[in-house]
């Protein structure tokens, strides 16, 4: 089976669609968050796949092992995870002082309310 | 020796300031350290970008690794021109900061204002002066992450909005950027970028190179902010604090430009771009929608910051046209025009900032006769705005020339006649500004406005009087330009 030989991929792709669809459909502000942690989260598992070598163990140097996995790839998404995490880290920040503004985390409610309030008024 | 390590200096020294920067309370202190962070920063990109015309491409290996294992810092006519502008920006904006930040946010933030300031130099640097693909990311990342902040750090709670918006299409963006470099990697093995553009060649026909090129592009077109990936970037200038305004349209979507020259032509190589994918045939008809209807936008704006945020937008059309040509003079315009448009657009909104400053607004309404109130910042606003149009002696005809003869080398003369009539349509949303400025009478009720203090007033003039003197003395700017074209395109660097 193709698919099965790919699961790894084939879950990423499905993982970076549900969250970036989560991001465009999504009104709630939170909701788009959660979203994009998801979609960044189907690459690190693409990066991942990609370390993986068939039969290879984890990379510490032993004579019983002639076969290594990559372990670049694990050393790149651990820089990604922080990246992630602090994008993810300013956009709640975000939401919560869009809520303390506006008093929603709506984007269509947001919407509203700046063009209530005029062009370019506060 | 220690100029041995210029490179890194570079990128170091704002990431280590920033910290620093967060313990100085006063914030005085903050602003006085931030400037003098970003003019070594400037002093160092003059130095660097001399050893580069002189002795050529000068590659720096990080803690002595050697590439392509280590990470290098690889500098080049290209990047070594764009560490210039930007440092170069930031040595101008800096000193102009102190007073526009003091009226719009409040005190006791200043010194994280100015952190998170040098984190977002940092950033810009770093992508431009790195070798190594990943870097790129991060350093993209860094960038972003402080400019989200800063945006939302501006003095209407539509800042925080649109900081919001920024921060999803940013992050997709980079994101993008980061699936297109895992698919090389996946390929070649390698992060190395001059690695990469060797070892590419052996796989050329693979499905994820392709891939990869679709992901890279559409996340670098995101940072770029090009139509139409652009929405973003209206809100973002409108509503961040003026300086940041500056900066950002000064030095970000430049250094996307440059991530796109690098990645096009450097890496995947014009054959492969222009040839095996058909990347001229999708720039060039976005650049020039982003050139008509960023203009034809800004046309109806009232709201003077939001004006040249889609004024940017067309300027940014000019940018990738260049780009779409990949022929020297494309090119070659295309990199005049990153310095001359961060000259004119800093400029820009530097004079926005003197205006904010007295007025307290940066509605159309409120230029009404300010020309005579504040003559040096309106001419400075003048000036800046028909170099957006392209007059003679204004360096944004040089820039424009190019294109045009790019368009007309290529055989393209509708593309050339496209790039007149934006032109034109910029020369209607400047006519508003001069209208207002200088033929309207102020409301009888308005304040008799002051001249803005020297001390912004300066800056402000740096870059105009900058964009003026590469206006007229082209052999400087264009002689860079021309060599950074040459290396990209394979020729001698």
């Amino acid at each position: 089976m193709d698919i099965l030989n790919h699961i790894n991929y084939w879950a990423a792709i499905a993982l970076a669609a549900i969250g970036l669809y989560a991001v465009v459909a999504r009104a709630n502000l939170i909701k788009k968050l959660i979203g994009l942690s998801l979609f960044q989260t189907a690459v690190f598992l693409l990066f991942i796949t990609v370390g993986k070598i068939t039969g290879g163990t984890a990379p510490i140097l032993d004579a019983a092992y002639e076969v290594y996995s990559n372990p670049l790839p694990h050393v790149l998404i651990l820089t990604a995870i922080v990246v992630s995490v602090s994008t993810l880290a300013v956009g709640l920040a975000l939401a919560i002082a869009i809520k303390r503004d506006y008093g929603t985390v709506e984007e269509d409610e947001i919407h509203a309310e700046d063009s209530a309030a005029g062009p370019d008024k506060a | 020796m220690s100029a041995g390590h210029l490179p890194i200096l570079q990128v170091a020294i704002p990431l280590i300031a920033a910290p620093l920067c967060v313990l100085l309370r006063r914030p005085g202190l903050a602003w006085a350290f931030t400037t003098l962070v970003s003019w070594a920063l400037f002093a160092i990109s003059i130095l660097l970008l001399i050893r580069v015309l002189a002795d050529g491409t000068i590659s720096y290996h990080l803690g002595g690794w050697a590439p392509p294992f280590g990470i290098e810092y690889r500098l080049d006519a290209v990047n070594s021109f764009v560490l210039l502008v930007i440092t170069g920006i930031a040595a101008v904006v800096t000193p102009y900061a102190r007073q526009s930040v003091a009226q719009e946010i409040a005190a006791p933030r200043h010194n994280l204002f100015y952190a998170l300031y040098l984190l977002a130099l940092t950033g810009l640097l770093g992508i431009t002066a790195t070798g190594d693909a990943f870097n790129i990311y991060v350093f993209m990342e860094i960038s972003s992450l402080a400019s989200y902040v800063l945006i939302a750090l501006g003095p209407s709670r539509r800042a925080r909005a649109a900081a919001f918006q920024y921060l999803i299409m940013g992050t997709i963006g980079a994101t993008f950027l980061l699936i297109g470099i895992g698919l090389l990697y996946m390929m070649t093995g390698t992060l190395n970028l001059a690695d990469l553009s060797v070892r590419i060649h052996e796989v050329p026909d693979m499905r994820p190179i392709y891939a990869a090129f679709a992901f890279v592009t559409i996340g670098v077109l995101i940072k770029l902010a090009l139509f139409p990936l652009h929405i973003w970037l209206p809100n973002a200038y409108t509503y961040a604090p003026t300086a940041v305004s500056a900066f950002l349209a000064a030095s970000a979507t430049k250094v996307g430009a440059y991530v796109l020259l690098r990645f096009v032509f450097t890496l995947f190589g014009q054959e492969f771009s222009f040839e095996r994918m058909p990347l001229m045939e999708i720039l060039m008809p976005l650049s020039l929608v982003a050139i008509l209807v960023g203009s034809g936008v800004a046309i109806f704006q009232t709201n003077l910051k939001r004006l040249f945020a889609y004024s940017s937008i067309a300027q940014i059309g000019y940018l990738a046209l260049g780009i779409s040509f990949a022929s020297t003079s494309g090119l070659t315009g295309a990199i005049v025009h990153i310095f001359n448009h961060a000259m004119m657009k800093g400029g820009i909104f530097l004079a926005l900032g003197c205006i904010m400053l007295r007025t307290g607004s940066v509605e159309l309404s409120a230029l009404n006769g300010l020309g005579r109130r504040m003559p040096f910042t309106m001419a400075a606003l003048v000036i800046g705005g028909l170099g957006l149009v392209g007059v003679p002696v204004t360096s944004g005809f040089v820039s424009k020339w190019y294109l045009v003869q790019a368009a007309l080398e290529a055989d393209l003369w509708p593309v050339a006649l496209l790039i007149l009539l934006g032109s034109l349509l910029a020369l209607i949303y400047v006519g508003r500004v001069i209208e207002a400025a200088y033929f309207r009478t102020p409301a009888p009720e308005a304040p008799a406005y002051r001249e803005a203090p020297w001390q912004m007033l300066l800056p402000t003039w740096i870059l105009i009087a900058a964009s003026l003197y590469f206006g007229v003395h082209t052999e400087i700017t264009v002689g860079v330009a021309e060599r950074a074209a040459a290396t990209l395109l394979g020729g001698a660097s």
